[in-house]
């Protein structure tokens, strides 16, 4: 049933904000698709060295991350400025270490076990005999499969 | 029904900004970087009665790089900079005229590329001190791969004429199995002295 419209009573329509929301919630979703959560809070600050030979790290789900570094300005009071290492979102002695990952590894998917990964991030700064501690830990607690995190420099020729 | 009624809309005016709080949300929770980093595997640990047994490799197959607590590199037995550790590597992993100082070669064959003499028993050997700096370390261990990884990339360039990347799987197995990367990082050892050796 066409009606015959009066044309005379039109007016100019406010600007159209309809797809607004449509576009906003695009870009959220592309936000949460190549972002990821931060892991814990820093209580050490760590900057990570650089390498060029850098891999980037295949599955974040089978990763566990220990820091180490100097703690923060705000934790220096209480924890000293000596480098300590960060379980989860606590500092934690070297001697938890091993406990922690077993905890970890037995939280996990029984398939997934084995594929345990432990992400070392450290600061450039740090003694290698602090890390020679870890990895000793990581070995007689059965994670093999290390990652020493590093940053991606640009190629020199 | 003659009328014509306007549906009501539904007001969408506030979509937009809960949309934009979420977002906004989404962006200070969430970091953007992606983690990368050098990857290894660590050896079996030591049972507590276990003795290590003797290492029976030929010393012209172990590559000793040694830092020290300054991070100064002794390779072999000299002292290097750091640049120039990735041509050593190379040169020592490829013994390309069988230099008798260099690691022993031997005939393997290998799918997709036939007989090929490699030093498959060659091992590079990483040692540190416990005053070591960790980029130091990094650096070193970076040059190492980048060692490996000029080698394959050569290996393909002249096998498939393609980069290493862009081989399929097998033909990067091929490529891996004739520069198999063995860099032991040597139980630490305690020097005496503040490390100073």
């Amino acid at each position: 049933m066409a009606q015959i419209r009066k044309d005379k009573e039109r007016v100019t329509p406010a600007l159209a904000t309809s797809s607004l929301p449509d576009i906003i919630f695009m870009l959220l979703f592309f936000f949460m698709a190549v972002t990821t959560m931060k892991e814990v809070t820093f209580k050490v600050r760590v900057s990570p060295p650089s390498a060029s030979e850098v891999q980037k790290l295949e599955n974040k789900s089978l990763t566990r991350y220990i820091y180490v570094g100097k703690p923060m300005q705000v934790y220096t009071k209480s924890f000293g400025s000596e480098t300590r290492i960060q379980l989860g979102d606590a500092f934690a002695d070297i001697s938890e270490l091993e406990s922690f990952i077993i905890s970890e590894r037995s939280a996990m998917n029984e398939n997934d076990q084995s594929l345990l990964t432990v992400s070392i991030k450290a600061d450039k700064d740090t003694k290698m005999g602090v890390i020679n501690d870890i990895k000793q830990s990581l070995r007689r607690a059965y994670a093999l499969k290390i990652v020493y995190t590093a940053n991606k420099t640009v190629v020199k020729e | 029904m003659g009328k014509k009624r306007e549906t009501a809309e539904v007001n969408a005016s506030s979509m937009a900004d809960i949309a934009f709080l979420l977002l906004i949300f989404f962006l200070v929770t969430t970091s953007m970087s992606t983690s990368t980093g050098l990857s290894r595997r660590l050896p079996q640990p030591l049972l507590k009665d276990q003795v290590v047994p003797p290492v029976d490799i030929n010393k012209r197959n172990i590559f000793i790089v040694k830092i020290n607590s300054q991070n100064q590199l002794l390779v072999q037995g000299e002292e290097l900079n750091v640049k120039e550790l990735r041509e050593k590597a190379k040169e020592f992993i490829k013994n390309p005229n069988n230099d008798e100082k260099l690691p022993v070669k031997s005939k393997v064959i290998i799918p997709l590329l036939g007989e090929m003499e490699i030093t498959k028993d060659h091992v590079v050997s990483l040692q540190n001190d416990v005053d070591t700096q960790y980029q130091a370390y990094i650096e070193v261990q970076n040059e190492l791969v980048a060692a490996y990884n000029e080698l394959r990339e050569d290996l393909s360039k002249d096998k498939f004429g393609k980069s290493f990347s862009e081989l399929d799987e097998d033909q990067q197995n091929a490529v891996q199995s004739v520069y198999p990367q063995k860099i032991s990082e040597a139980e630490p050892k305690n020097y005496a002295g503040g490390g100073k050796k």
